[in-house]
C-alpha cells in the first residue's frame, strides 16, 4: 500500500527538530532511515501529522568516542557502524550482532537510533544497548535527558521518549571482556528473531541478555560455574514468552532452554 | 529547512542513471512510484511494498536501498542507478548480468532488477566474496521461481569474472 498524506519537513538543524517537535508533539514523527517507520506508513499502522526528516543533520552524523563510551548519533546508519575500523575492537558484542539486523539493504539505511527508537521486542541493537548497560541521549526544547536502556524501553515498541523529545544519539560503554557471543533463531537470515541470546563472560560472572520473549530486552547476571541450564529454565518460565505466528510461548521458552546454554558456552570458548 | 505540505506537489530532481531528470512529486510518494510513475523507469519493480521481498532494490549514491522504504523527496538532489543502466546501450549484457543468464539465475524475473541491484553495490565493496556473504546478502530478496541455487553460482562466477579481467578495464 501507500502512506497516507502527512506534511514533510527536512531539518537542517537539531534546533530546528526539536523546536518542531514541541509544536507538533506526537502528531509528529522522526524520519530517519525510515526502514520500520515507511514499512508502518505503507501498512497504514501510522497516520502522523508531520514527517521529521533528521536524515541530512550533519551533527547528527557522528560516530565518536566520548569518556569511555561510543556515541553513535541518530543519523549513523547500521552498515556505516558496521563498517567503522574500531568496532570491533571497542564493541566486539555490537559487531557480532548488528549483521543479524535487518539485511544488507535495509542496513544501507537503517539507523542505528532508530531501531532503538522502534523498540521492536526481538531487535538486536536494543538488546545490546541493554546488555552494555548503554544510554540514550534525548533531546527536546527544555533541556538534555540522558536515560539508561534499561530506563527507556519499556516494553513492546513502547519507550519512556517523551512526545516533545528528540534521540539525538544512543551511547555504548566500551567493552573491557572480548568474550562475547550472540545467536537468534529466525526463519530467514535478517528477519525478525523469535529468541535472540547475548552473552558477556567476565571475571567470574556472565552477563545474560534474551530478546523476543518479553516485550523488552532481559538481563541478567549468572555466577560462573553455578548451574546455568538451570537458572535459565527458572527465566524461561519467569518470562514465559509470548504468542505470535511465528512461535508458541512454549516455542520460545524451549528455544531460549536450548540456545541460552549454547551461547555461553560460546562465550566463554573466546579468549580473553 | 525544506517545508512541503502534503497536498503540495514539489519538484523532485535525481541524477537516474547519470541523466539529470526532475518531475512532480506529494511528500507521500515512494521513491519505487516516482521512478516507475513519474519518470517511466519501469525497470524497478515494486513487489511487496514494505522492504521484505527486495525487489525494489535500487542504488542510492551508489549504496543499495529498498526504494520502497524511501520518499521520493529524500532522494531529491541525489544519484539513483537502477536496473536500466547495466547492459551497454546496444543492449550487451555486463558480466554480472550474463553470469545470471548462464546459470538460470532468473525464471520470471520479476525479483530479478532488485537482485542485480544488490550484487552490484555488493560486489563493488566485496569483489571477492564467499559463498556465505553471497547467501547473506540475498537473504534480502525473494525469488519464487529459482530456489536460489542458480543466483548464488552467478554472483560467484560474475565475481570471478570481474577479477580476472579487472586489469582489463579502461
Amino acid at each position: 500500500m501507500k502512506p497516507p498524506p502527512f506534511d514533510y519537513v527536512r531539518a537542517d538543524t537539531v534546533e530546528e527538530a526539536v523546536h518542531l517537535l514541541a509544536e507538533y508533539g506526537d502528531a509528529a514523527c522522526i524520519l530517519a532511515g525510515g526502514q520500520s517507520l515507511i514499512a508502518m506508513l505503507n501498512l497504514r499502522l501510522l497516520e502522523p501529522q508531520l514527517l521529521i526528516d533528521i536524515s541530512r543533520i550533519p551533527a547528527l552524523a557522528e560516530i565518536r568516542e566520548a569518556g569511555r563510551k561510543i556515541e553513535v548519533g541518530a543519523a549513523v546508519t547500521q552498515n556505516r557502524l558496521l563498517a567503522w575500523p574500531h568496532l570491533q575492537d571497542k564493541l566486539p558484542l555490537l559487531a557480532a550482532m548488528l549483521p543479524f539486523v535487518g539485511h544488507f539493504q535495509t542496513r544501507n539505511k537503517g539507523t542505528v537510533c532508530g531501531s532503538v527508537a522502534h523498540a521492536d521486542p526481538s531487535s538486536e541493537i536494543p538488546l545490546a544497548l541493554a546488555t552494555l548497560e548503554g544510554e540514550v541521549v534525548l533531546r527536546s526544547h527544555s533541556g538534555t535527558r540522558v536515560l539508561a536502556a534499561r530506563e527507556f524501553q519499556r516494553g513492546m515498541l513502547t519507550t519512556a521518549r517523551r512526545p516533545d523529545e528528540l534521540i539525538t544519539a544512543v551511547r555504548f560503554p566500551i567493552q573491557t571482556s572480548r568474550r562475547v557471543a550472540f545467536r537468534e533463531v529466525a526463519r530467514r537470515h535478517g528477519d525478525f528473531a523469535i529468541v535472540a541470546v547475548a552473552a558477556v563472560a567476565a571475571a567470574g560472572t556472565i552477563r545474560f541478555a534474551v530478546g523476543g520473549i518479553a516485550g523488552q530486552p532481559v538481563t541478567r547476571d549468572f555466577a560462573a560455574g553455578g548451574d546455568l541450564r538451570e537458572a535459565i529454565n527458572a527465566l524461561a518460565w519467569e518470562l514465559e514468552g509470548y504468542e505470535d505466528i511465528h512461535a508458541s510461548s512454549r516455542m520460545r521458552r524451549d528455544l531460549l532452554r536450548r540456545v541460552g546454554p549454547a551461547v555461553i558456552e560460546d562465550a566463554l570458548r573466546c579468549a580473553a | 529547512m525544506r517545508r512541503l505540505n502534503s497536498d503540495h506537489r514539489g519538484i523532485v530532481s535525481i541524477k537516474l542513471n547519470g541523466r539529470r531528470m526532475s518531475a512532480e512529486a506529494e511528500p507521500r510518494m515512494l521513491l519505487s512510484d516516482f521512478l516507475r510513475h513519474a519518470l517511466g523507469a519501469t525497470g524497478t519493480h515494486v513487489g511487496c511494498e514494505h522492504g521484505i521481498c527486495g525487489a525494489c532494490t535500487v542504488l542510492l549514491d551508489g549504496v543499495a536501498v529498498r526504494s520502497c522504504l524511501t520518499l521520493a523527496t529524500q532522494a531529491d538532489g541525489r544519484e539513483i542507478t537502477t536496473v536500466e543502466s547495466l547492459a551497454t546501450q546496444t543492449g550487451a549484457l555486463n558480466a554480472l548480468q550474463q553470469a545470471f543468464r548462464n546459470n538460470h539465475a532468473l525464471q520470471c524475473g520479476f525479483c530479478t532488477p532488485g537482485i542485480l541491484m544488490s550484487f552490484t553495490d555488493f560486489l563493488r565493496r566485496n569483489p571477492r566474496p564467499s559463498e556465505a556473504q553471497v547467501v547473506e546478502v540475498l537473504s534480502g530478496h525473494i525469488c519464487r521461481c529459482t530456489g536460489y541455487a542458480g543466483i548464488i553460482a552467478a554472483v560467484l562466477e560474475a565475481a570471478a569474472v570481474m577479477n580476472s579481467s579487472a586489469g582489463e578495464r579502461p
